[in-house]
């Protein structure tokens, strides 16, 4: 334990946070209203509507069954028009958040549906638009189960991120796979895994418990 | 908007009295198996009246409810409210009639991670309150619904009762005309269902609001309705005054509900005696009749079963009774009560037949 650089575990512990977070944050930019389109166009929903649920369930399918590893080599080009480069933590951010985009939409997807219909009746017979009743019925209501998958769904953006290294890129993931993992040093390894673990842990709870304290 | 109003007029949809006129309604699910969920079905609902819709489970109520505010569409037919063509509407025109509809339900339908305060702020918002007024009209409403001390309690902290009372003061703070209540108090035992009924009634008479209830239940109905419809199968079986329904039921599906067999009401004795339904509408019930009857006629009937209730603030009762097997003394009975002016039928066991008379 004592030949290990705890500044350096620092840095990479700094750099998941930054891929995760910013990804998790974008993720959820588009795959909030994603999900909300893929609840509501769904048959016999709110606003019905076949040829955009078909679409938009076709493309979340396809994108979701690529493996990540795959997803961030296939998404090099894109990266690389985006942030200029394809190698490094902040390149990491683009293939991470396109990957949990459609992820993220599915659990939004999901938590929606869990809302009472009879509320949207409820809103419908008061007068309510479309948007009305998904700004000021469905999305409230459903809030305490969206902060549930939103901590699912850190928990899983976290363990794409270690991926990372295989493009260059930092955090935690890649020291343990390259320095613990490639060069024998167990104490890193162990020491980096521990942290992922604890961070998987207090996500996981912190998730947990706002979702309890805010459910009414 | 001027130009849709006139043609109705001309079709003399607009009667002054009458908030809703339903013109041979008629909805069909499609689906695997086509359902006919309204068959043909014409009524009016005046203004200011508790109209009644009943029916049993899958009757067709619920989709009829539904068209008023067309939360269900029409397949064929027309649902005129205030003279104005309901199933032409579209979207904004649409939202803003429902606007001027409340409704409540079974299973309540608040927003459960929203205060009272909220909820009721979330019709005003959709109706466009402006938001000063917000505050003195949720105030307003709470203490019609007497639930002034829970305006910032969540809807898991409250009884049924207490939920449905919310439900209301959310469906009457937009200040409606009409406020549809689907099952509302199916969910209730009978004491708080007599509460919330009270509240209804008296919605009705101080705020002169039109409702519409639909019910599985008589006595919801004969507590406080003027007028009910029953619903049979996607058809109007019958419809009129309550108290003509009950003395009088003439359809099948009305006998059921006005008699319902786990009530004990049973027309047979089972032991192959002449029985007879009699009707009292609240002058005759307070009368011994059958005591009378015994007294100066000599004729013994037994009382098979017994009821009576108030409705509509009058005395309203029926009786099965049995016959003696003596013909001639049946007959005499029979004549008796007659005489009496009791409305009451005759049920012959053999052919399950009802032979009604009327004075």
């Amino acid at each position: 334990m004592a030949g290990i650089d705890w500044s350096f575990i620092w840095e990479g512990f700094l750099q998941t946070m930054e891929m995760v977070v910013i990804s998790t944050v974008l993720a959820y930019i588009a795959g909030l209203p994603l999900g909300v389109v893929l609840s509501v166009t769904k048959q016999g929903r709110l606003a019905e509507n076949r040829a955009v649920y078909n679409i938009l369930a076709v493309l979340v399918n396809i994108s979701r069954s690529i493996p990540f590893l795959i997803f961030l080599v296939l998404l090099i080009p894109v990266t690389r028009l985006i942030v200029g480069t394809s190698i490094g933590t902040e390149a990491t951010i683009v293939p991470l958040t396109a990957g949990a985009i459609p992820i993220v939409a599915r659990m939004v997807e999901a938590s929606l549906e869990e809302v009472d219909g009879g509320i949207i009746e409820a809103a419908l017979a008061m007068g309510a638009s479309k948007w009305q009743v998904i700004t000021g019925f469905l999305l409230p209501e459903a809030v305490p189960s969206l902060i549930q998958g939103s901590a699912i769904n850190f928990v899983t953006i976290l363990g794409y991120s270690a991926m990372a290294g295989f493009i260059g890129g930092g955090g935690l993931g890649a020291i343990a796979y390259q320095h613990g993992f490639i060069r024998y040093k167990t104490d890193i390894l162990i020491v980096t895994v521990c942290i992922l673990v604890i961070i998987v842990w207090i996500g996981q709870e912190l998730g947990l418990k706002i979702a309890k304290k805010v459910r009414r | 908007m001027m130009s849709v109003t006139e043609k109705d007029i001309e079709k003399g949809s607009v009667a002054d009295d009458i908030i809703y006129r339903l013109d041979h309604v008629t909805k069909v699910f499609e689906g695997a198996q086509k359902v006919v969920a309204l068959d043909d079905v014409s009524l009016s609902i005046k203004r200011g009246e508790i109209y009644g819709i009943i029916g049993m489970s899958g009757a067709g109520k619920s989709t009829l409810v539904r068209t008023l505010n067309r939360l269900e569409d029409v397949t064929f037919g027309k649902v005129y409210f205030e003279g104005r063509d309901l199933t032409g509407l579209k979207g904004k025109e649409l939202r803003k009639a429902r606007r001027t509809v409340g409704m409540i339900f079974q299973g309540f339908n608040l927003l459960s991670q929203r205060n009272v305060e909220k909820n009721i702020k979330a019709a005003l918002k959709i109706a466009d309150v402006p938001k000063d007024k917000h505050n003195e009209i949720i105030t307003k409403m709470l203490k019609i619904v007497g639930l002034e001390d829970k305006r910032y309690a969540f809807p898991s902290q409250l009884s049924g009762g207490q939920k449905q009372r919310v439900a209301i003061a959310r469906a009457l703070a937009t200040d409606p005309k009409v406020i549809l209540c689907d099952e509302a108090t199916s969910a209730l035992d009978p004491k708080i269902t007599a509460e919330i009924l009270e509240l209804l009634k008296k919605i009705n008479k101080e705020l002169n609001v039109t409702i519409i209830l639909i019910t599985h239940e008589m006595s919801v109905v004969e507590a406080i309705c003027d007028r009910v419809a029953v619903v049979d199968n996607g058809r109007i079986a019958e419809e009129g005054e309550v108290k003509e329904l009950f003395v009088n039921p003439r359809s099948d599906a009305a006998r059921k509900l006005v008699y319902p067999e786990n009530a004990g009401f049973n027309l047979f004795d089972g032991q192959g005696r002449r029985c007879v339904r009699l009707v009292f509408d609240g002058t005759e019930a307070k009368e011994p009749i059958i005591a009378r009857l015994a007294a100066s006629k000599g004729v013994e009937v037994s009382i098979l079963s017994a009821n009576t209730k108030s409705v509509g603030g009058i005395g309203f009762g029926q009786m099965i009774v049995a016959l003696p097997e003596n013909e001639i003394q049946g007959n005499i009975a029979i004549e008796y009560f007659k005489f009496a002016g009791v409305y009451g039928e005759e049920v012959s066991e053999k052919s399950k037949e009802v032979i009604a008379w009327q004075e």
